[in-house]
């Protein structure tokens, strides 16, 4: 065809890479490997408590499921592409073929047999691994309250009486009852080898259900965006076995400040990179105060207030 | 934007070949354009594109409308301590507005039919009491907001009265630029008279001072009426 | 007197935005003084600025797309180098900018770069195939164009005169909201989609009425082109899905501007409400972008297949499906709300519904290229890169679509990669795939192929090396938007994904050298016949580049494909009779458009700086300006009928002589 002959540097790259779509599928089979292999730890895909394999299970059933008819599509394409390349002769020219009622049976019928399956998969994964659904266990569970603060977290032990900012023990193996809130801006609280995740908002209270199996420290971390010191916003799950635990929790209450209405103001001040420390005693109100908004929701940047400002810094 | 053909025409009128539900019929001289009703006939006349993309317009603006009385829905039990519309909403000024409005779309129409037979007297007038009614309406409204926000209940008191002051305001706001619009084209009828173009423009107004209204009459029922028995 | 501008907003202190700024600034002032010394203004004035012709806004649209494409890609480099830095380490760049950084990147990537490639390609095409002159409101389609621009300057502006908004491209409240974000940043990102917004709602309102109103004779709607029908389907969501994002905008803007509390966290806001409200705008809005692509494909893979496309009614059904689908679905970007397991799994379920009918379009492309005599021009190399990428995005979409699985990668750089893998697969690859395709239509000469095919494997490979790693990271717990991070697993990936983005700057110079070397090489890649491609539709019936009226004498169509028909007879009967020529009569070009778009420029400054006189007159001087321009007694110009066969008699030549000479080879 005329347009073809209008190639006027054909640079090296093009004829090079133009062999890459025959080495396309090779190449990406191994990526795949390789990433499920890098990403099979202290990730996602490294689960260390139920509801974390819980999810795991369903996102490689959806996966599956899915794959099921992409894979082949993408082969197809490949391959039709290759077949019916005008310079093959052998391939048959179908110039006027535009319809077939069994290709139309199949092209609605199989994605609508996948959505049917996938759509089991999502009711019933929902309902199971409803944030608000407690873990089944012997144990008792344990009650932690979280207020995601600019730009740290406070854990409220409302059971122990004390606090702990950016530093999250639990024992291992109990099941643990997240209440969640915020005291300014939306924020997601998130351990990625435990499980799901969780939106926390001023003036609600969300909840979710946890457990550690084994001991271990666990990355926690915010997963929305909520301003300068976001990056900063990551705290350390420690599960630990029970006696460890209440050796720590006994540890809490001899030392280290009280957690009350006029702290409590002082610590949600926007501040970054804080180290973890404990309050040795707690209002028991005091996340009933903030959920109700008695206590008013955090600040913002006071810097540069009084005036107009054009780039409001928040304090370090 | 002409075509070569003819347009096709019956009962003298231009038909649009786009309609649904049309049968075969509508012969342009020589039975040339069939009129299907599937689009066959070529480009549509002037009047009928305007008219129609004026509607989508107006479809647009009340799926707007329709965000804003979304959110009051859900924010008007949002007192947050404040009054509440029972405790605002003046009976006696809204049935007033509402007349005003609703007489404001009769002399309206009037004023189409005016337009139909090329009166410049009666369109003028008619479109003269159109606008000193949608006035009025503006003019009561506005005087209750001032109202409310020197008692304390203005839009920043609570996100009930945020919502409120959004949704009846944007609504007074269309009837405002309508107002403007109307005053423009009293002018240029006056000016240039019964032309194609401005006669499309007069449809345009038309549809929208009538759908401003049917708007009214929604905000009336669900923010007025429901408020006040909450 | 300026309100909250002073001196302070030029950021003298911040070397990083001052220099981008200020070089910027520096080549736009270099461009303009140039073209006025060259004596260029009143050619552009007459033949661009002001033009009403839908093919001459759709080219200016497409060129506003790839120079928006550009900042934003810079933005992008700003983002992976600076994540490649900031390893146990602060980077180059301070929160307070790469949180501006990634917020202008996103916002300008769908709002000025993908928005406008696709609707300049619309603006372009659809008029040509429908076989009609040009928009229902040509006029208005200019106002939008330059709406759509004053929108992109803003944002721009932003960089040197104040700061953009750090909230991320969905701004949630109550971050920002007044009290968390105080300074002009928020405030230039609404006033900028606010009168942007307007220009493309026109637009929506403008291609719906065209194509249910304006076709060519013989044109039923079974006989449109598939682009036809995206690019309702598409036009359709906008009207109905922008209102929707100005509502909820300019919610936030009185909640910023007037102290209501639409969704702060006091006094009874709701910000839950500004998240659903926005993504019942947002998920439309992808479909409002990727519909037009796969529109694109249809065309192209039917061309380039020389087969009609499969399934052409089931093509139809599914895509005025997705109008309808596109609306049920908004809570799957908010999955972790926390609405419950029940409205969750309503919605998880609507989703997959999406999938469904995407699946068909994919079987219906398929089959079109089976049994075909496939060139890989291109445009198809594009259209083969689409189809393989778009799956692997759309089979990462159904993950997520799954409530559970998404509770473990939502706001993660898994959710980044498969949004980038959709959006770069579906709409950019067939933004360049349609350049390609229509470029000779609009300038009569080809681009070339060779540099063509290396921007595209530069793109795939790109692509894949950046976003691959980024999947990974995702599933290793890696959020979205980290300025530093400690994590050690991700580093490496983060690296590996800065690789990508070096191979896609490569791919961005081979695409500017394809147009210096096309430029260059014009006459030697000339198309003589207005048909390159050999195609089915009606744009490929008239000159290249198309003139002004488009067709001499509007089309009949006969057929299913209309131009295939028309070609089919005039091969078979050896001759082309010349039609009846009559005068023309197009819409006079008009200033109104550019002219109420300067005034909207500085009512949107005037008021993120709080001028207040300034707003006013801008409001003024846009109303003053389509008084006058509805003042006007002389909307039309006519070509005379000689003048319409004398330019239509030297197409028709050069077509009956290409025709005797490929006579034999089509037959």
């Amino acid at each position: 065809m005329r347009y073809m002959s209008g190639c006027f540097c054909a640079p090296p790259v093009a004829f090079l890479a133009s062999k890459c779509l025959q080495l396309l599928p090779i190449i990406t089979i191994p990526t795949a490997l390789l990433a499920l292999l890098a990403g099979c730890s202290g990730g996602v895909l490294d689960p260390q408590g139920p509801i974390g394999a819980a999810d795991n299970k369903i996102l490689f059933n959806a996966l599956g499921i899915v794959l099921a008819i992409v894979g082949p599509t993408i082969v197809a394409v490949l391959i039709f592409a290759w077949w019916f390349r005008a310079s093959n002769t052998r391939a048959r020219y179908l110039p006027d073929w535009v319809f077939s009622g069994r290709i139309e049976l199949l092209s609605w019928g199989i994605p609508l047999l996948i959505i049917v399956f996938l759509g089991g998969v999502i009711w019933v994964g929902a309902h199971q691994l409803d944030p608000y659904r407690p873990i089944a266990s012997q144990n008792k569970s344990i009650n932690v309250q979280v207020v995601s603060l600019d730009w740290k977290w406070l854990f409220i032990y409302p059971d122990h009486g004390i606090a702990s900012v950016n530093e999250l023990v639990v024992p291992a193996g109990v099941p643990v009852h997240f209440s969640l809130t915020s005291a300014s801006v939306m924020n997601m609280f998130f351990v990625p080898q435990l499980g799901s995740m969780i939106m926390t908002m001023n003036g609600m209270v969300t909840q979710l259900y946890l457990q550690a199996d084994q001991a271990g420290d666990f990355y926690g971390e915010s997963t929305q965006y909520s301003g300068e010191g976001f990056s900063g916003m990551n705290f350390v799950l420690r599960a630990v076995p029970q006696d460890e635990f209440e050796r720590w929790v006994a540890a809490a209450r001899q030392s280290g400040p009280e957690l009350d209405r006029a702290s409590y103001i002082a610590v949600s001040q926007q501040s970054q990179n804080v180290r973890p420390f404990t309050y040795r005693v707690v209002d028991p109100n005091l996340f009933d105060e903030i959920v109700t908004r008695r206590i008013p929701p955090g600040p913002g940047p006071q810097a540069g207030r009084g005036g107009p400002s054009v780039h409001p810094r928040a304090e370090h | 934007m002409s075509t070569t053909e003819a347009l096709p025409q019956a009962y003298g009128r231009v038909i649009d070949p786009y309609s649904l539900g049309r049968d075969r019929r509508g012969d342009a001289g020589g039975g040339r354009i069939y009129v299907t009703g599937r689009g066959e006939g070529g480009p549509a006349s002037r009047r009928v594109i305007v008219g129609f993309g004026f509607w989508i317009f107006l479809l647009s603006d009340i799926v707007m409308f329709s965000v804003f009385f979304a959110a009051h829905a859900v924010l008007q039990t949002e007192t947050a301590g404040g009054p509440s519309g029972r405790e605002l909403f003046n009976p006696s000024h809204i049935a007033i507005e509402t007349a005003c409005l609703l007489a404001s779309s009769f002399t309206c129409g009037m004023a189409a039919v005016a337009i139909e037979a090329r009166s410049q007297a009666w369109t003028q007038v008619s479109l003269l009491i159109t606008g000193l009614l949608g006035l009025a309406f503006v003019v009561l409204e506005a005087g209750d907001f001032a109202t409310m926000i020197r008692e304390g209940a203005g839009p920043d008191r609570s996100a009930f009265l945020s919502s409120f002051f959004a949704v009846v305001g944007l609504h007074g706001l269309h009837v405002s630029a309508g107002l403007l619009w109307l005053g423009t084209m009293m002018a240029q009828v006056f000016v240039k008279g019964f032309r194609p173009d401005i006669l499309h423009r007069l449809l345009c107004f038309n549809l929208f001072w009538h759908v401003l209204d049917i708007i009214w009459v929604a905000l009336f029922t669900l923010v007025y009426l429901v408020g006040a028995l909450r | 007197m300026l309100g909250k501008l002073t001196l302070q907003a030029i950021p003298f202190d911040h070397p990083v935005p001052l220099f981008a700024g200020s070089f910027v600034v520096l080549v736009v002032l270099c461009v303009v003084v140039w073209i006025a010394l060259k004596g260029y203004v009143p050619y552009l004035w007459r033949e661009w600025i002001t033009s009403v012709d839908h093919k001459r806004i759709g080219v200016m649209y497409v060129l506003l797309a790839c120079l928006m494409m550009l900042r934003g890609f810079i933005d992008a480099i700003m983002m992976r180098s600076q994540q490649t830095f900031a390893f146990h380490a602060a980077g180059y760049l301070p929160p307070e900018h790469f949180d501006q950084i990634f917020s202008a990147h996103g916002t300008i990537m769908i709002f000025f770069a993908a928005m406008p490639f696709m609707i300049g390609l619309m603006n372009f095409a659809v008029p040509l195939q429908l076989g009609v002159r040009d928009v229902a409101f040509p006029t208005l389609n200019n106002t939008s164009f330059w709406l759509t621009c004053v929108g992109a300057l803003l944002i721009n502006l932003s960089l040197l005169v104040g700061e953009f908004a750090r909230t991320g491209w969905i701004p949630y409240p109550p971050l920002s909201e007044l009290t968390y974000s105080p300074g002009v940043g928020v405030d230039y990102y609404l006033w900028s989609l606010l009168i942007s917004g307007v220009g493309t709602l026109l637009t929506g309102i403008n291609f719906v009425t065209t194509i249910l109103k304006i076709r060519a004779p013989g044109m039923s709607y079974t006989r449109m082109p598939m682009f036809c029908w995206t690019a309702l389907a598409s036009n359709l969501l906008i009207v109905a899905a922008f209102p929707i994002l100005t509502a909820t905008l300019a919610m936030l803007t009185l909640d910023r501007y007037l102290g209501f509390h639409f969704f702060s966290n006091e006094a009874g806001g709701n910000p839950m409400m500004f998240v659903n409200l926005i993504w019942a705008w947002g998920h439309p809005e992808v479909y409002i972008l990727v519909l037009p692509a796969f529109g694109i494909f249809a065309e192209v893979i039917s061309t380039f297949s020389n087969r009609p496309l499969f399934g052409y009614r089931s093509m139809v059904i599914a895509t005025m499906a997705f109008v309808i689908v596109t609306y049920t679905v908004w809570l799957h970007h908010f999955f972790t709300m926390g609405a419950g397991a029940d409205v969750n799994g309503i919605f998880g379920i609507a989703t997959t519904i999406i999938g469904l009918i995407t699946g068909v379009k994919v079987f219906n492309w398929l089959f079109t290229m089976y049994g075909g005599r496939i060139v890989f021009a291109s445009p198809m190399l594009w259209s083969i890169g689409f189809l393989v990428t778009f799956c692997i995005g759309g089979v990462t979409g159904m993950l997520l679509a799954v409530p559970p699985a998404d509770f473990l990668v939502h706001n993660s750089t898994f959710l980044v990669a498969h949004f980038h893998n959709v959006i770069i697969g579906g709409v950019i690859f067939a933004g360049f795939a349609g350049l390609t395709y229509w470029f000779p239509k609009a300038f009569g000469f080809r681009l070339d192929e060779g540099w063509g095919k290396a921007a595209f494997w530069l793109t795939l490979i790109g692509f894949y090396v950046v976003f691959v790693p980024l999947y990974i990271t995702g599933l290793q717990g890696m959020p979205r938007r980290m300025q530093h991070y400690d994590f050690a697993l991700w580093h490496p990936w983060i690296v590996a994904a800065a690789f990508g983005i070096v191979l896609l700057f490569c791919a961005m110079v081979c695409q500017v050298i394809q147009l210096r070397v096309s430029i260059r090489h014009r006459d030697e890649l000339r198309d003589d016949t207005g048909d390159p491609w050999n195609g089915r539709s009606l744009e490929w019936a008239t000159a290249s580049p198309a003139p002004a009226f488009n067709f001499a004498v509007l089309p009949r169509v006969h057929g299913a494909e209309p131009y295939w028909e028309i070609k089919r007879r005039a091969i078979e009967t050896q001759q082309t009779a010349e039609p009846q020529y009559e005068p023309i009569e197009l819409s006079r070009n008009s200033p109104v458009g550019v002219i109420t778009a300067f005034f909207a420029f500085f009512v949107g400054f005037a008021m993120i700086w709080h001028i207040w006189w300034m707003a006013i007159l801008g409001v003024v001087g846009a109303y003053a300006a389509f008084v006058w321009f509805a003042w006007r007694d002389v909307e039309d110009y006519t070509i005379s009928a000689a003048e319409v066969a004398q330019l239509d008699r030297a197409r028709r030549r050069v077509h009956e002589e290409w025709l005797t000479q490929h006579a034999r080879e089509l037959a």
